[in-house]
């Protein structure tokens, strides 16, 4: 006994989880500031939440180039780790940039709401460093519960009730099929670690035909497919996107959705790397799937946040392409494409906080006819976004694309990379629309309830700037994601 | 003599019942507890697998399972007592606004 104890005090290494104890420290004592400060106002709590985002940013850095190993091999705070945390941090900052203003608008500036978003940043935190399946799900249910308060936040308004419960229902569904597949695999390999996964698998070469064990994987991989909202595990997606408070929608396209990326990636790469030729054909038939509904579906959308989620959703399929390649232009383009995808989407989606009226009601192709004459700045911004999520250069969401699809070229899947460029193509006619709606429709009305704020035009400066910045300089960050790729 | 086999087997039946609840029923707390019984039916594969494996990570693991199920009872009920002062109703059927 006294030997157990002593073994487990060796194993841990504060070192490895610094950064999700700084910041989930923090956030619990945010919670009191909130407590003790006047209901109503919350503009503090969310430059004190930027702040805890920052010193933990710094924290996390500190994790580059000096993985951090703890608790026994269940956490490894490696440069991969530190990219997907990077990323999640990035997120979360600018949804807080652009929640302060929102908030105000809606009538409900509660403080609570920037906690909960930093909670969700350690919970993905977990699982970009988790290399146990019970890390990664502790992760996983972190960041989950809090986005299901998130995004039933608005809880006088129906449509927000019914997209926190549809999540919670669904997340909660899925998290039983993830638990269900980590209990086989537990009883085939006799570990819940990673590594000791891909130690059975290399000692086992025919594990590909052992049923309990396929049966363990493919229910892992649909709680995971279910957090990236891949086809067919995507129906949730456009209802809660569309019901959640503006910002939190675009934070769990972002943040979320890359911890869920890292998850999977570690999973797959480094626990089931002997049986790559069996998953990636089924990557393969995920990703097309995932591009195609994704896109084909957005086609008929009028709402802008519901076209957005299924433009999410066929994202997730381009960033499916670089598991199928597994290569490593097509791992590190995975990395690259969720920081792209990250200011893209983030900035987006800040344009639409910033034109929305209260209660949202008018974010449809009618309600932004004209935009581009009234607010003409907002409208050249909301451009560039929608280029960028298009795939047309110089902007940075055509880098991500050709590194992802090249990767796929390299691997030899010359008919993915087809069929990517031509669900690129299909995708045009909707973001088209957008702008067509913005530039050449006569103005319903003059947008004069549009004010400017500094926190949201910081937030949308910072996505541009990435937009850009890595649509004209890729290769900095293209050699950082080599560097965090496995 | 009752071997890991039952167990495996029960916690299949358990698990498909809960799956079968979640999809067919209407009304969202009975949709909760059948979510709740897929979540007792992993507990029980954990447990049996871990006596058969022989070492102690399924045991810990399932601790965790029952905290996380509590921590989502909590947030899932805040939940639904806010759609029902809304609506007056949790019937799935009336999750209603957000579609097409």
């Amino acid at each position: 006994m006294e030997n157990l104890v002593q073994e487990a005090i060796q194993n841990v290494n504060m070192q490895a989880i610094m950064p999700s104890l700084v910041l989930s420290g923090l956030a619990m004592v945010l919670l009191m500031v909130s407590v003790f400060s006047k209901r109503g106002s919350s503009t503090h709590v969310a430059w004190l939440s930027v702040l805890a985002l920052i010193v933990t940013g710094f924290v996390a850095l500190t994790g580059w180039n000096n993985p951090q190993s703890g608790f026994a091999g269940s956490v490894l705070f490696d440069n991969f780790a530190t990219f997907f945390s990077m990323i999640c941090i990035v997120a979360a900052g600018l949804t807080i940039l652009m929640s302060d203003d929102y908030l105000r608008r809606e009538n409900f500036p509660v403080s609570e709401y920037y906690p909960l978003i930093l909670f969700t940043t350690a919970g993905a935190m977990w699982m970009a460093s988790g290399t146990d399946l019970m890390t990664i799900f502790l992760g996983l249910e972190v960041l989950s519960v809090s986005l299901y308060v998130l995004a039933g936040f608005f809880r006088h308004q129906t449509r927000s009730n019914e997209a926190g419960l549809k999540y919670f229902f669904l997340g909660a569904f899925s998290t039983g099929f993830l638990l269900y597949g980590v209990a086989l695999l537990y009883g085939v390999t006799g570990t819940t670690k990673v590594e000791g996964i891909a130690a059975y698998v290399r000692a086992n070469p025919d594990a590909a035909l052992n049923t309990m064990f396929i049966a363990g994987g493919l229910l892992l991989l649909v709680g995971f497919l279910f957090k990236v909202a891949a086809a067919p595990f995507h129906m949730w997606t456009p209802d809660v996107y569309q019901g959640a408070p503006t910002p939190i929608t675009a934070f769990m396209s972002a943040g979320p959705k890359a911890a869920a990326f890292a998850a999977l990636m570690r999973v797959m790469i480094v626990g089931l790397d002997g049986l790559q030729s069996e998953l990636t054909t089924l990557f393969w038939i995920l990703a097309v799937l995932t591009m195609t509904i994704g896109n084909f579906v957005a086609l008929s959308q009028k709402d802008l946040k519901r076209m957005l989620a299924y433009s999410s959703i066929s994202h997730a399929g381009y960033a499916l392409v670089g598991l199928v390649a597994w290569n490593e232009i097509g791992l590190s383009a995975i990395l690259f494409y969720m920081l792209v995808y990250t200011f893209m989407n983030m900035g987006a989606f800040a344009v639409l906080v910033l034109i929305g009226k209260q209660g949202e009601n008018n974010l449809n192709l009618d309600g932004i006819a004209g935009l581009g004459y009234k607010k003409p700045v907002l409208g050249v911004v909301l451009t560039i976004f929608l280029l960028s999520l298009m795939g047309i250069p110089p902007t940075a969401g055509f880098i991500g694309k050709f590194y992802m699809f090249s990767g796929a070229v390299e691997a030899g899947y010359i008919w993915l990379a087809v069929i990517g460029v031509l669900n690129s193509a299909v995708s045009l006619y909707y973001y088209l629309r957008v702008v067509v709606q913005m530039y050449f429709k006569d103005p319903a009305e003059d947008f004069s309830w549009v004010s400017i704020n500094v926190p949201t035009a910081i937030s949308i400066a910072i996505s541009l700037g990435g937009v850009l910045y890595m649509g004209m300089f890729p290769n900095t960050l293209m050699q950082l994601a080599k560097l965090a790729g496995f | 003599m009752i071997t890991v086999n039952h167990y495996l087997l029960l916690s299949a039946i358990l698990f498909a019942i809960g799956t079968f609840g979640v999809l067919t029923r209407k009304n969202a707390i009975v949709i909760f507890m059948c979510i709740e019984v897929m979540l007792n039916s992993v507990n029980l594969t954990f447990i049996a697998l871990s006596r058969h494996v022989g070492n102690m990570d399924g045991q810990i693991f399932v601790f965790f399972v029952m905290t996380v199920a509590a921590a989502e009872a909590a947030v899932g009920l805040a939940l639904m007592i806010a759609f029902y002062r809304n609506k007056d109703s949790i019937d799935v059927d009336d999750f209603n606004m957000l579609k097409w």
